[in-house]
Order: C-alpha cells, then sequence, then structure tokens
C-alpha cells in the first residue's frame, strides 16, 4: 500500500532505497548528506530485506565497493556531498568504462575544495559533463521535491540497469534537509541477479564474463566509445524528462532545477501577479537534457532567464539549445547562499525585460 | 490559506520540532507542509531557525526571506527575524530574557511568557509547546485534534503517554499570549 508520510529529502531517499530493493549501499559520512547513511544504519535494512549498509573507510573504497557489487550483477548505490564525490570520481569513471549499473546521489554543496555545508549547484558541470576522465556520461536527474528524491531512486536504478551506466541524483542541502509530504511506494523484492555480463561464477558451458575499463588496443578502445556514445544517443532519445509551468502564453522563460527551481516557480507568482507573462521550463533530467524543449520555446519567448545556485552552469547548455535564437541571461548565487524570489524577480526585470 | 513561518531561538528550546509539529499537525490537516531548518555552522553556534509552510496549495518555495508569522525566542532571533516579517504580519516573542522590545509598527505583536509558566508546570520541556498554543490562539490555522494527531506522528510511541502533558501545554499557551501590538 502507498503511504503518506513527512520526511526529510535525505531520509525519503534512504528509505525509498530500501523499498527499490537496493542490494547494497556502500558510503561514508558528509553534510549535508549524513542522513542518508544514518537513517539506513537505523533502519536495519538486513532485517527488512537482507539489504547491505556498510560505512566504508572513505569515499573510495565505498565508490569502488560498489564497482565491485555491480559487477556481480547487484543493485548498488552510493551518496556523498560534493568533496566526497570529487573523490569517487575515478571509480565512477571507471563503473562507466566497464558499463555497470549503480547509483548516485550527490547532496551538492557550496566549493570549490570543502567549501561550505550551505546548499548549492555547483556539481552541474561534474555530473553533467563527466567529473571523471574519458568520454562518459552519467544519466543525472534532478529532484525538486522530497517527493521526486523518492521517485527518482526507482527510476534511477531502473535507467541503470536498462542502460548498463551509472546515474546520478543531484540532489543539494535544501531537498535534502528539508522536510515534506511524501508518498512511499510498495516494496520492491531483492531480485536475484541473472545477467549475462555479471561474474556470478563461471558455469562449464558459459564462455567467462570479463568486466574491465582497459583495453590495451586503440582499436579496441575505439569500439568501447563508440558503443557507448550509440548507448548514449538511445538515452538522449528516450529519456529526456522536463516540466513546463505556464509556458504556453509565455513571453519570457525562467529555467531553472532541483531547489532553484522550486524558489523560480515563487519569482514566477510574484511576476504573473504583476502581469508579467513569464514561464517555467525545469530540466528533470540534466542529462540527457531537453534540448528540444527549449528550441521549440525559443522561437516565441523574447529571453530567458537561467537561475541557478552557481556562477553559470547550465546556462551553457541552454545556450546551446536556444543556438541564439533568443537572449540567454544568468542569475546566481553562490558559496552556498539561496538567492530569494524577489532577486530573481528584480533579475527578470532588469537582465531580461528592461536589458 | 498560505502560512509562512519562522520560528528561531537557541539550540534546546525545542525550535526545530516546533516546526515539524505545525507540520505534521497541518499533514493531518490535509494541507500542503514544508519545514527547512538551518543546519549550517548556525547551528553549531548555539542558534537554530526553522521555516515552516502551511498552505492549501502547492508550496513552490521551501525558502524565504519574509514571513507571515516570525516566533522569536531569543534576542539574536528578534535582532534578526523582526524585520522579515511581512507588513501586517505577526511578531510573537518569548519575553524572558528579550532586553529590547520590538520597534516595528506596521505589523501585529504578542508576547508570551512561556518559559515561566513551563517552570510553573514543573516541566521546562514544554516551552515550546506552550509557545504552540499561544501562536493558534492567534492564529486558529490548525484544529487542536489534528494537532494531537500530529504529536502522535511526530513522537515515538514510548512517548506517548507525554501527549495529554504536551495538550495542556498548548492550551496554557492559548491562556498566557498576550497582545502587544495590534493593527486596526
Amino acid at each position: 500500500m502507498k503511504e503518506l508520510r513527512l520526511m526529510k529529502g535525505n531520509e525519503a531517499l534512504a528509505e525509498a532505497a530500501i523499498r527499490a530493493g537496493a542490494d547494497a549501499y556502500f558510503g561514508y559520512p558528509i553534510t549535508p548528506q549524513s542522513e542518508v547513511i544514518e537513517y539506513l544504519m537505523a533502519n536495519k535494512p538486513e532485517d527488512r530485506t537482507g539489504m547491505v549498509v556498510l560505512q566504508a573507510e572513505s569515499e573510495i573504497a565505498a565508490i569502488n565497493m560498489v564497482y565491485g557489487a555491480a559487477g556481480c550483477g547487484k543493485k548498488a548505490m552510493t551518496s556523498s556531498s560534493s568533496p566526497g564525490m570529487s573523490l569517487k570520481q575515478e571509480g565512477i569513471s571507471y563503473i562507466a568504462g566497464a558499463e555497470l549499473p549503480c547509483l548516485l546521489v550527490n547532496v551538492v554543496r557550496g566549493g570549490p575544495g570543502l567549501g561550505t555545508i550551505q546548499p548549492s549547484q555547483s556539481d552541474y558541470f561534474q555530473s553533467v559533463k563527466g567529473g571523471g576522465h574519458g568520454d562518459y556520461k552519467l544519466i543525472v536527474l534532478a529532484p525538486a521535491t522530497v517527493q521526486e528524491s523518492v521517485d527518482y531512486v526507482k527510476l534511477g536504478f531502473e535507467l541503470a540497469f536498462k542502460y548498463r551506466n551509472p546515474v546520478m541524483i543531484q540532489s543539494d542541502g535544501i531537498i535534502g534537509q528539508m522536510m515534506e509530504k511524501v508518498e512511499l511506494f510498495e516494496q520492491m523484492p531483492r531480485v536475484e541477479p541473472d545477467y549475462d555480463w555479471a561474474t556470478l561464477g563461471k558455469k562449464k558451458d558459459q564462455p567467462s564474463t570479463f568486466i574491465t575499463s582497459l583495453q590495451l588496443q586503440a582499436e579496441e578502445q575505439e569500439k568501447v566509445n563508440l558503443r557507448l556514445q550509440a548507448k548514449y544517443r538511445e538515452i538522449e532519445k528516450n529519456e529526456v524528462l522536463f516540466e513546463e509551468i505556464n509556458c504556453d502564453d509565455a513571453e519570457y522563460l525562467f529555467t531553472a532545477f532541483g531547489s532553484c527551481a522550486r524558489i523560480t516557480r515563487k519569482a514566477m507568482e510574484m511576476a504573473r501577479a504583476k502581469g508579467i507573462k513569464v514561464g517555467l521550463l525545469r530540466p528533470q533530467t540534466l542529462y540527457p537534457f531537453p534540448t528540444e524543449a527549449f528550441s521549440k520555446i525559443a522561437d516565441k519567448v523574447k529571453g530567458i532567464l537561467c537561475v541557478e545556485m552557481n556562477a553559470g552552469q547550465m546556462i551553457e547548455d541552454v545556450r546551446l539549445s536556444v543556438n541564439g535564437k533568443t537572449r540567454v541571461e544568468h542569475f546566481g548565487r553562490f558559496g552556498g547562499m539561496i538567492p530569494n524570489p524577489d532577486e530573481i524577480l528584480n533579475a527578470l526585470e532588469q537582465k531580461i525585460i528592461g536589458g | 490559506m498560505t502560512e509562512e513561518i519562522i520560528i528561531a531561538g537557541f539550540g534546546g528550546q525545542g525550535v526545530l520540532s516546533m516546526g515539524q509539529i505545525l507540520c505534521y499537525s497541518g499533514v493531518m490537516q490535509e494541507k500542503e507542509v514544508s519545514w527547512m531548518p538551518s543546519y549550517g555552522p548556525e547551528m553549531r553556534g548555539g542558534t537554530a531557525n526553522c521555516t515552516a509552510i502551511i498552505s492549501d496549495d502547492q508550496i513552490s518555495s521551501p525558502v524565504l526571506n519574509t514571513f507571515d508569522t516570525a516566533i522569536v525566542l531569543n534576542q539574536p532571533s528578534m535582532d534578526k527575524f523582526e524585520d522579515a516579517v511581512k507588513p501586517g504580519g505577526l511578531l510573537i516573542y518569548e519575553s524572558n530574557g528579550m532586553i529590547r522590545k520590538p520597534k516595528r509598527k506596521d505589523i501585529n505583536i504578542c508576547v508570551i511568557n512561556a518559559y515561566d509558566e513551563s517552570v510553573k508546570m514543573n516541566n521546562t520541556k514544554v516551552f515550546n509547546m506552550i509557545v504552540i498554543g499561544g501562536f493558534l490562539k492567534i492564529k486558529p490555522i490548525i484544529d487542536m485534534e489534528n494537532v494531537i494527531k500530529g504529536l502522535q506522528k511526530v513522537l515515538p510511541e514510548r512517548y506517548h503517554h507525554l501527549i495529554p502533558l504536551n495538550e495542556d501545554a498548548i492550551r496554557k499557551g492559548m491562556e498566557i499570549i498576550t497582545v502587544e501590538h495590534q493593527l486596526n
């Protein structure tokens, strides 16, 4: 039965992992993400579903445990916040190169460096453009509500196994720490892995399964790259998610993702109350990016304001999508500062309408 | 109806749980709710605050800079949030330990001496429930029965025997809150 609760984003995400039938969670505490591992430890999922929860000795150990579990066809995940996610990048690149499924969660905080513990969206480039080395892509989901934090765990595991590709949920300090009403999906069973790519012990009549991200021959590596690229084109074709609010009659457009989209929505309501016809296009998948949606709406709006809690990262993808058809400006606060609706509305008036 | 509330005070006064109780109660009354705590360095330094929003409609931003109601329980919180009350809004303050009274004339101001009352009740832990009572007297946005249901959700079962005590504290708060400045 579906169940209504009031939960913190991080806790709801952890509960969703148990209910999605995850086999293993490996992590290391860091603010503002620690509630994920706290909740999992306190709830003893080993008694509920047999799910393994382990606090690793470091972020690097955690991601490599995920790599190992994923190689056995297990539903494995890890979570961290920005500095911890940087440490995991080598492992993520290996997992992407070895084409294994897993779920990653980044509850983003301000940077660079150890930065601050307050909310930020400054890891967009890291998540979307490949934070590790090599030509790879993560599927990146950006929840704007606690409900989406739950739903994207389920969706994330589905996509990870559908494409044998790591999936990243990019949350932030606001979504992770806030409490909202949430409807939890029913407990799903854990599944005994039965995949021809997984290393589950070689049977007599089976060829060996070999998981690696190393190809010494360039010809072989290029084949891997071509296969990855073909997979990414499929993902771009099938998995784009976005939300359009008040876009039908819009003369101007806001765009924002995650928690920033919530604040921007408030600015949109204030603008509408003043008679400014502005809509909001919120990418729910940051990769694959809703390129077509932006291209279409660019034909009819007079300008787009991209609101982010960073110095301007998603705006690059917006500009590529719009391809010069309309002007695109950026408004951002960073370092853990959260923009308020008044300043967002003011930026629309100054940079787009009056600019 | 949308009520945007900031609750601020010292760590240990029950600031975060007040917000949670209001939100849980709101859920029981089939409202949309959101609760956002301060979790930054201020949490490590003694002062705490949370934003609670209770609404009939979908809630857009969980983070705000102006509020319908500010409940301030110490002087630093008064200094920080008095100006964040919307004109025509409500400021509720705890009188104990407050050196400077609020200056605004364009808002409604209520005062409650919840700390002394909690001492009288021999249980300073119900301090925050007395304050909630005071707030619900001035803004009866949630019915008492739903507050009790909310408490049942927030409190682990082993503390459910304390719910009658909390209910008494809420009713006490409703009795003792006084209006200091009222707009026409």
